[in-house]
C-alpha cells in the first residue's frame, strides 16, 4: 500500500461530516447577521456582523458556550440560538465520532500498520533476513535469529501469530506485517530488495507461496541466498526451475538422517551435535537397530521413511489406513492403535516402531500400545504440533521426528553457515571411525553441550585485520585466530573444521596452515572463543599479538620501536 | 450520468460564479460588494475543497491545490474586511476595498484554474 495512503483515507472518510460542517455553519451564521438584536434600553438594534456571528457559532457549536456576546440577545435570536445549538452539536458529535470510528476501522489500522512497517524496513540499516511464515517453523528461526543477534523481518498471514510474536521476549525488534508472502507488494515492502537483505527462508506451511517467493527471488535478487521448505516433490522440482538450490523437505531429511544413524551411528550423532541449538545437552540414546521396523501410517513421511529404509536392508512391515500395494515389504491394514493390529504385525519381535501418521494422538497411543507389548522396542515419533513436547517427552521415545525443529535447523545451518553442511557432506565420505574420533576429540575440548558453530571469511568485512597483513605479504597461519588474545600459549576452545579455498574444501585443517585472501573457515566452539577470535580478526593489534607476541602498541610507539629497531645503536642496547 | 460528477462540477462552478459576482464592480466602491456573496463565496468554496478530498490521481491534487488557494484568498479577504470594521474601526475606505476585492480576484484566479481542469478531465474522458 502507497505510505501516503492512511492520509488520504482520512481524508476520504471525512468528507461527508466536514461538508455537513460547513453548510450548518453556513446556516448558522446567514441566520445570526439577519436577525435583529436589542440593545440595552430595549430598542431593537441591527443584526451581529459576520464576526460577531461566526465567534458566537464557533464557541456554541464546540459546546464552550461564552453566553450571550457582545449584548444580551432579542427574543428573534433566541429562539434562532436554540435551533442552531442543537443542530451545530449534533454535527461536531457526528463528525468526531467519525473520526473515532475510523481510527478503530480494522482496514484503516492495517494501512496505518503496513505504512510503519514499511518505513521501519527501509530504515533498517544492519543485515536482516526476510523471514516469510511465522508458524511453528519460523518462530524457531526467528528466535535462533535474535539468539544470534541477528535481524529479522516477518511476514505473515495470520494476525494472531504475528501478535505472538509480539509478547515474545526478543532483543531486537522485529518489523512484522501481517499479508500473504505470495504478493509482490508485501515482499517489496518486506524488503526484498532492500540492499541490507541478506537471504530469505520462505517457510509457510503452504508450498504455492514458497514457490511464489522462490519466483520472486530468482528475478529480483537472484544472488540472495533462499531457503525454502517443501513438502511435495513435484512443487520442488519447480522450486529447483527456479534456480533455487535449498529446499527443505522435512520428511526426507529425517529418514535420511534415521537411515544414517543406522549404518554410521557416529556419524548421526555428529551431525546431531554440531546442527543443535547451541547450550542444549542431546540424550544420550542407543542407535536405531538393522532388523525388522514397523512403519505405521503411509504418508508422505511413510513414504521417505520406506525408501530410506529399504536401502538399508531392513525388513519392512507397514500398517496403514489403506490397503498398500508395493513390492519390497509387507501391509496391513488397519490404523495401529489397536492391539490386534500390531500384534498381527508381531511387534513383539520387532527391532524398531516408527509412529508415522499425521495426527499426534494416534501416533503417542501406538507407541504407548507398542511399549506395553514389547519393552525394547526402538520407538521413533513423529511429532507435527510444537505445543504437545511435554506429552511426547513424557512417553521417552528414542527419536523425536519434529518437522518443525527440522525445518529450522537445516534452514539457519544453511543460512548463518554454508560450511556446516557442506562438512556433514564431506564427512559422510570419511566413515564412522573417522567421525568417532573427532566427537571424541571435540567432546574432550568443548564438553557435551551443544556448542556453537560459525564461520569466518578472510575479508574486508569480517576480517580487516587478517586482510591487511596478507596485503603487506605477512604470512598469517590459521593458528593465530585459534589463540587466546591474553595469553597466546593457550589456546582458545574451538577448533577448525573446514576450510575453503577457491571451492576446494578441506577438512580440518592444521593449525599451521597459511591463510589466504577470500578463505572461508568453519569453526566449532565455545561462545567465549568466538567473541575473542572476533577480537582477533578485526583488531590489528590483537592478532600482532597471538601472532608474534609482541603487546600492543599505538602509532607512536610503533614509529619509535622501528626506529629504534633499525639504528645499529639498537641492537648494543638490547645487548 | 454519475450522480457524484454532478455535485462536484455544481459546487466547482458554483464556487467560481459567486466568487466572479463578488468581485465585479468598481474596485475601490464598496457597495459595489455585497458581504453576503463574499460569504457565499467562502462556504461554497469551503464545500469544493472538500469534495476534493481523498483523490490520489495527479489531476485530483492538482484540483485540491487550487481549491486550498482560492479558500485562503477568500478567507484572507474576510480577515482584512473584519479586521478593518472591527478591529480598527476606519471602516470600507477606499484603500480597504480595493485590498478585499483585489484578494478575491486572485481567489477568482485560482478558481478559474480549477473550471480550466475541470473542463479538460470531462474532454479527456470522452464519454
Amino acid at each position: 500500500m502507497h505510505p501516503g495512503s492512511v492520509f488520504f483515507i482520512v481524508l476520504r472518510r471525512m468528507r461527508a461530516p466536514l461538508i455537513l460542517l460547513i453548510i450548518v455553519y453556513a446556516v448558522a451564521i446567514t441566520g445570526l447577521t439577519l436577525i435583529p438584536g436589542v440593545d440595552a434600553e430595549g430598542k431593537p438594534a441591527p443584526p451581529m456582523s459576520f464576526l460577531h456571528a461566526f465567534y458566537f457559532v464557533s464557541y456554541t457549536a464546540t459546546t464552550i458556550g461564552f453566553g450571550e456576546i457582545p449584548q444580551p440577545f432579542s427574543e428573534a435570536q433566541r429562539m434562532w440560538v436554540t435551533a442552531i445549538i442543537y443542530l451545530t452539536v449534533i454535527v461536531w458529535t457526528y463528525a468526531i465520532l467519525n473520526i473515532l470510528a475510523l481510527f478503530s476501522d480494522r482496514a484503516f489500522q492495517q494501512a496505518l500498520a503496513a505504512g510503519r512497517f514499511k518505513r521501519r524496513v527501509a530504515h533498517l540499516n544492519e543485515p536482516f533476513y526476510l523471514v516469510c511464515g511465522c508458524g511453528e517453523t519460523g518462530g524457531k528461526v526467528l528466535s535462533a535469529l535474535d539468539e544470534m543477534g541477528a535481524r529479522a523481518v516477518v511476514i505473515d498471514i495470520d494476525e494472531n501469530r504475528l501478535a505472538e510474536l509480539e509478547l515474545e521476549d526478543f532483543r531486537s525488534e522485529t518489523p512484522a506485517l501481517v499479508g500473504d508472502a505470495a504478493q509482490s507488494s508485501n515482499l517489496l515492502a518486506a524488503g526484498i530488495k532492500h540492499r541490507c537483505c541478506r537471504g530469505i527462508l520462505a517457510l509457510t506451511n503452504d508450498d504455492a507461496a514458497n514457490l511464489a517467493v522462490a519466483a520472486h527471488v530468482r528475478l529480483l535478487r537472484p544472488q540472495l541466498p533462499v531457503i525454502l521448505r517443501v513438502e511435495h516433490d513435484d512443487i520442488a522440482a519447480r522450486m529447483h526451475a527456479f534456480g533455487a538450490h535449498l529446499t527443505i523437505n522435512p520428511f526426507a531429511t529425517f529418514a535420511r538422517l534415521l537411515a544414517l544413524a543406522v549404518h554410521a551411528p557416529a556419524l548421526y550423532r555428529l551431525h546431531d551435535w554440531l546442527t543443535g541449538t547451541p547450550g542444549a545437552l542431546l540424550a544420550a540414546t542407543r542407535d536405531p537397530p538393522r532388523g525388522r521396523w514397523i512403519i505405521c501410517g503411509y504418508g508422505r513421511f511413510g513414504h521417505a521413511l520406506v525408501a530410506e529404509l529399504l536401502r538399508e536392508g531392513m525388513e519392512i512391515v507397514l500398517i496403514d489406513q489403506h490397503e498398500v500395494k508395493a513390492p519390497g515389504f509387507t501391509a496391513i491394514v488397519g490404523s495401529g492403535v489397536e492391539p490386534d493390529v500390531l500384534t498381527a504385525a508381531r511387534v513383539a519381535e520387532a527391532d524398531g516402531l516408527i509412529a508415522a501418521t499425521d495426527d499426534d494422538l494416534t501416533n503417542l497411543s501406538i507407541a504407548v500400545t507398542a511399549r506395553q507389548l514389547n519393552q525394547d522396542v526402538f520407538i521413533v515419533l513423529r511429532q507435527n504440533q510444537a505445543d504437545r513436547a511435554e506429552l511426547f517427552q513424557a512417553l521417552a521415545p528414542e527419536m523425536i521426528m519434529a518437522p518443525a525443529e527440522i525445518i529450522a535447523h537445516a534452514a539457519l545451518a544453511q543460512l548463518i553457515t554454508p560450511l556446516l553442511p557442506a562438512f556433514l557432506r564431506a564427512a559422510e565420505n570419511e566413515g564412522d571411525d573417522w567421525a568417532w574420533a573427532l566427537l571424541a576429540r571435540l567432546r574432550m575440548q568443548l564438553g557435551s553441550a551443544v556448542p556453537h558453530c560459525w564461520q569466518l571469511s578472510i575479508d574486508d568485512n569480517m576480517a580487516p585485520a587478517v586482510l591487511s597483513l596478507l596485503i603487506e605479504g605477512r604470512e598469517v597461519l590459521l593458528a593465530a585466530l585459534q589463540a587466546d588474545p591474553t595469553d597466546r600459549s593457550q589456546r582458545l576452545a574451538t577448533t577448525a573444521l573446514l576450510l575453503r579455498r577457491d571451492d576446494a574444501d578441506a577438512l580440518l585443517p592444521s593449525p599451521e596452515t597459511p591463510l589466504a585472501v577470500g578463505d572461508q573457515i568453519l569453526f566449532v566452539g565455545a561462545r567465549k572463543a568466538r567473541a575473542a577470535q572476533e577480537l582477533i580478526a578485526r583488531n590489528l593489534n590483537v592478532l600482532d599479538y597471538t601472532l608474534t607476541g609482541r603487546e600492543a602498541s599505538g602509532w607512536l610507539w610503533r614509529c619509535l620501536g622501528k626506529r629504534v629497531a633499525d639504528s645499529p645503536e639498537a641492537d648494543e642496547h638490547l645487548g | 450520468m454519475n450522480f457524484e460528477k454532478v455535485v462536484f462540477g455544481f459546487f466547482i462552478v458554483l464556487a467560481a460564479t459567486l466568487n466572479f459576482g463578488f468581485f465585479l464592480g468598481d474596485i475601490d466602491k464598496p457597495e459595489h460588494h455585497h458581504i453576503y456573496e463574499l460569504f457565499a463565496a467562502i462556504i461554497v468554496n469551503l464545500i469544493a475543497t472538500v469534495l476534493k478530498f481523498g483523490d490520489r490521481t495527479q489531476i485530483g491534487a492538482i484540483h485540491l491545490a487550487t481549491s486550498l488557494v482560492a479558500d485562503l484568498q477568500l478567507i484572507a479577504a474576510a480577515s482584512v474586511w473584519a479586521f478593518a470594521v472591527h478591529v480598527t474601526g476606519e471602516g470600507m475606505t477606499p484603500s480597504v476595498t480595493s485590498s478585499v476585492i483585489s484578494l478575491s480576484g486572485g481567489a477568482l484566479l485560482a478558481n478559474i484554474v480549477s473550471l480550466a481542469i475541470l473542463v479538460a478531465e470531462t474532454v479527456m474522458m470522452r464519454r
